[in-house]
């Protein structure tokens, strides 16, 4: 438990010497009461079906939680003295935990593709919108905030019918061919002026990897710009025409000047970012099909809850569930680090 | 005038050339492609898939049960937000940290958390009563939108000055007419605009209510579900392929996010201009 601070306003009445009871609205009996209806609201619609997650995961002890990612096959005589229904969960064990073992890499997978590419755009928008001045600027600003209110089944449903089979661009779509990163090999320059082959290739977009990547990628386009944007406004673009006029180049002054100012931000924005693609689950389902192949983390619990597994599924809930928790952590710390940051620079900005 | 002084910082060009393209290709064409393929449906046929019996339960399900979460959160939220900035108690720092729980829990783990939370809850576990799904759904949806009050409404509480409170109580107000008068109007823009974009974020919301609702078509649908069963349908009995129908649905729901989006915007122009 966290020791109680009084917030800002009780701070500034104190500080005048106010009377006690002037200090704070309310009697104490209305304080009382509205304190216990905010924390039992909180706690009836958050902590309980976080506590709900982790209790299911761990429902049936330890051993099972962990054979519901790894569970290699078990000696066939153990097997035969088991009795019946123990023996048809054990065998089901062995065939889904490699499932829900490459549904985790698919996820992984996918946001190593999402974050960077949202990343590269959140900076690049930031940048142009931030320290320029042009005509349509808040439009602009407004249709990046764009994917934030359409839902998440539309945002793959577009997808589809860009590129599924009676899709506008279908015909090419269902043909193109690329290949699955992860499958690059060394194949030398014998014969090739490009080195690196691959040895799984994927023919269409629409019901591939490829599909989740571009459904997450529309869902999550706004944060990190959304982060940078208010930050890099409020801190304008003095010292960076500073650095440019004392001789510095465009590179020079990004990474020294601006990177610096906005870390904790750019921080912030691909942590949230990388959350939501983790945990994407409307948009990557419309457009993912039904292949276990396909299957990302949120998918996977989909299947494994309506094949009624519902240990399994509170098991890689509890994953996901344990991401989000470090990313209100991080959160917090950032928080407190960019406060910091901004406390520090104010004194020095009157020298 | 700065506008005359000219910029001298590089890549404005780069920046700006990049951020269009990069909109353009994962925003603006897919979203334009449903407007082409929308436009490519006959107007009779668009008319009798938005009007369905089935879809026109499905949008009473979703913006019912979104109004009602909305207004929830408008009641609660706005009760958290003023004990987490005015009332100290123990573990307040705890409880403000995860207010933001329902912003980085994947809807999917929500999902079956609420679906194990209600199995042990009386008035939504009993499947005999005709408004079990109104209830599950509405209560999944208070979650989802669970942040957006409480976020928009707690930095105007901060930067709040106690003294117009202090002089209404010197003055002999009591605390329910301070609340009233006082208080509430000030909260107003930002509060409305929390209800509307938790009403915002409920309508569109798929992940966690499949998990709570039962799928029955025209009592326990919400618009992402029809949407979902549409694409996977095969022609209809007019002749009208899922594809087409999931479109038509698709199209009113992103019309409907719009509106609402719109309808927040005039809010925020409206409380600028209150401010000046």
């Amino acid at each position: 438990m966290s020791v109680p601070t009084a917030p800002v306003a009780t701070r500034a009445a104190e500080v005048r010497g106010l009377p006690s009871h002037l200090q704070q609205p309310g009697s104490k009996v209305v304080r009382w009461l509205l304190t216990a209806i905010a924390v039992l609201f909180l706690s009836a619609f958050i902590i309980w079906p976080v506590f709900q997650v982790f209790r299911g995961a761990f429902s049936k002890g330890v051993d099972a939680y962990v054979r519901t990612f790894y569970a290699p096959p078990l000696d066939p005589e153990v097997l035969e003295k088991m009795p019946r229904r123990e023996r048809v969960v054990a065998n089901n064990e062995v065939r889904q935990a490699p499932k829900t073992r490459d549904a985790i890499a698919m996820t992984a997978t996918v946001a190593l593709i999402v974050v960077p590419l949202n990343t590269v755009f959140g900076l690049a928008a930031a940048w142009a919108i931030s320290k320029f001045r042009f005509r349509g600027k808040t439009f602009l600003i407004s249709l990046i905030d764009l994917p934030f209110s359409v839902s998440p089944v539309v945002a793959g449903l577009i997808f589809v019918l860009l590129m599924g089979r009676v899709g506008i661009f279908g015909d090419w779509a269902t043909h193109i061919q690329w290949p699955w990163p992860w499958s690059a090999y060394w194949r030398g320059f014998e014969g090739h002026w490009w080195p690196i082959g691959f040895s799984n290739w994927y023919e269409g977009v629409i019901f591939t990897p490829l599909a989740t990547a571009l459904a997450s990628t529309f869902v999550t386009f706004p944060f990190v710009a959304r982060a940078l944007l208010p930050l890099m406004e409020s801190q304008g673009t003095e010292s960076e025409q500073a650095a440019i006029t004392l001789g510095a180049n465009g590179k020079q002054t990004f990474r020294r000047v601006t990177l610096p100012a906005i870390k904790w931000g750019l921080l912030y924005g691909i942590i949230l970012c990388t959350a939501r693609a983790i945990g994407e689950f409307g948009a990557v389902s419309v457009v993912s099909g039904s292949t276990d192949a396909n299957d990302t983390m949120p998918l996977r619990i989909e299947k494994i809850w309506q094949s009624y597994n519902t240990q399994q599924a509170f098991a890689v809930a509890s994953l996901l569930a344990s991401v989000s928790i470090v990313t209100l952590l991080l959160k917090v710390v950032i928080d407190r680090k960019q406060s910091e940051q901004a406390v520090v620079k104010k004194p020095g900005a009157g020298h | 005038m700065p506008q005359l002084r000219r910029n001298v910082l590089p890549g404005f060009r780069l920046s700006l050339g990049y951020t269009l393209f990069y909109l353009s290709l994962i925003v603006l064409i897919p979203l334009a492609a449903l407007a082409v393929k929308s436009a490519t449906l006959s107007w009779n046929d668009f008319y009798s898939t938005v009007t369905d019996p089935f879809v026109v339960s499905a949008y009473k399900l979703s913006i019912g049960a979104s109004l009602a979460a909305a207004a929830i959160n408008g009641v609660f939220g706005l009760i958290v937000a003023w004990v987490l900035v005015r009332y100290p108690f123990p573990g307040r720092k705890i409880f403000d940290a995860i207010v933001d729980l329902p912003f980085a829990l994947p809807t999917a783990v929500a999902g079956i958390a609420f679906a194990s939370v209600f199995s042990s809850l009386p008035i939504v576990s009993d499947m005999d009563n005709p408004n079990r799904d109104w209830y599950a759904v509405t209560l999944m949806l208070v979650f989802v939108g669970l942040p957006f009050v409480i976020r928009t409404v707690q930095p105007v509480l901060q930067d709040w000055e106690t003294e117009t409170e202090q002089a209404a109580m010197s003055l002999g107000a009591g605390p329910v007419t301070i609340f009233r008068r006082v208080i509430f109007p000030v909260l107003f823009p930002a509060w409305i605009s929390g209800v509307a974009l938790a009403f915002a974020r409920c309508v569109g919301e798929y992940g966690s209510v499949i998990f709570v609702s039962r799928n029955i078509p025209g009592v326990s649908q919400i618009v992402p579900q029809i949407i979902v069963e549409k694409l996977i349908e095969p022609t209809d009995a007019n002749g009208v392929s899922g594809v087409s129908n999931a479109t038509a649905v698709g199209l009113m729901l992103l019309l409907m996010s719009l509106s609402i989006l719109l309808v927040l915007n005039f809010i925020d122009a409206m409380a600028r201009r209150h401010e000046r």
